[in-house]
């Protein structure tokens, strides 16, 4: 199955940098070629093996793309209703507040259906953590215009582009959240670079570590790319998202340790 | 002259050529093989594997986690 025909003397297990993590399984993840959600996934992975909670984990799943992520990760999950991610996960952190809840959400999930539970979960201080992949479209359905695509962005039902005058404003979800005197650690990353990936993995350690302290909600959004959606090819899509997208959805943190970073 | 020298194993099978990492590497190690894999995506392969450092940054980007790397330092 994997390619190996030369240097034998460098591939032993000794010399072992990077693998391919045992907390996401072995199935070929459904996702087109290039989307920052395997990326995503395997991050959420990695840092779920290094923390050593694989048993203590529980994470809920949206409606999107990343529906079928209990395939994916080999840890406890639970599918929510469009939407109602961060009702369930309060629901099991209370239940049970010594286990680790995430939420995976996308942004027709987060910012559209969910925008009700995503603010109610963040002001009542909820102590579970929330990944939000903002892509600017409805990935899943056919690149639909989102409550997150940008001005003048071009998706199958915005064609000539958003046009704010007659279909509103984009809705800036983690600015909202790191606002509320809920939320504890808010922050807005990537995964289309070796050094985004990295700062993108030590955002979600903190925000995961961040249950042990009880001090109120985790999210981290993760700006990701949909090539298909874009109808683009993976790195150009990437171009364009650090072209127009980091410009309006600014990379960094919001608010880290309860106060506000900007 | 390189003081250590790297290798990767690529799963072939996993991989969906989206050709993000062939450009992230520092020492244009990668590049996408003619030959398709079973599901018809043109896979990435070691172009020229003596260039390799293990400096990981192909399999980070690497969205379906098919990439294992190797590092090895040379005495």
């Amino acid at each position: 199955m994997s390619q190996q025909t030369e240097n034998n003397d460098i591939v032993k297990e000794e010399n072992l940098v990077f693998k391919k993590t045992n907390v996401l399984l072995d199935k070929v993840m459904h996702y087109c070629p290039g989307c920052g959600h395997g990326t995503a996934h395997r991050l959420i992975a990695e840092v779920i093996e290094e923390m050593d909670i694989q048993s203590e984990c529980i994470g809920i799943t949206p409606v999107g793309c990343s529906v079928l992520m209990y395939n994916y990760l080999d840890i406890d999950m639970q599918e929510a209703a469009h939407g109602r991610a961060p009702a369930l996960a309060t629901a099991i952190k209370r239940l049970q507040p010594e286990k680790f809840v995430f939420t995976y959400q996308g942004d027709g999930d987060l910012a559209a259906i969910g925008t009700a539970e995503t603010i109610h979960a963040a002001n009542r201080g909820e102590n579970f953590t929330i990944f939000f992949i903002n892509n600017g479209i409805y990935g899943m359905t056919g690149g639909q215009m989102a409550p997150t695509t940008l001005p003048n962005m071009k998706s199958s039902t915005s064609p000539y582009g958003r046009d704010v005058k007659m279909m509103g404003n984009p809705l800036k979800m983690t600015e909202l959240v790191a606002q509320l005197p809920g939320s504890y650690y808010v922050t807005r990353q990537a995964v289309h670079t070796p050094a985004a990936v990295r700062k993108a993995k030590k955002a979600i350690r903190k925000a995961i570590e961040n249950q042990k302290l009880e001090k109120g909600l985790s999210l981290v959004e993760i700006v990701s790319n949909c090539n298909s959606g874009w109808k683009m090819t993976p790195l150009q899509s990437n171009k364009w998202m650090e072209e127009n997208m980091f410009p309006f959805y600014e990379l960094g943190d919001l608010k880290v340790d309860g106060g506000m970073a900007k | 002259m390189a003081k250590v020298k790297g290798s990767i194993v690529v799963d072939i099978e996993r991989c969906k050529g989206c050709e993000l990492c062939p450009p992230v590497c520092p020492t244009n190690v990668l590049s996408m093989s003619k030959e398709l894999n079973a599901k018809g995506f043109h896979y990435v392969y070691m172009e020229n594997p003596d260039n390799c450092t293990g400096c990981n940054n192909c399999a980070l980007v690497c969205p379906d986690a098919c990439i294992t790397v190797y590092r090895k330092k040379l005495v």
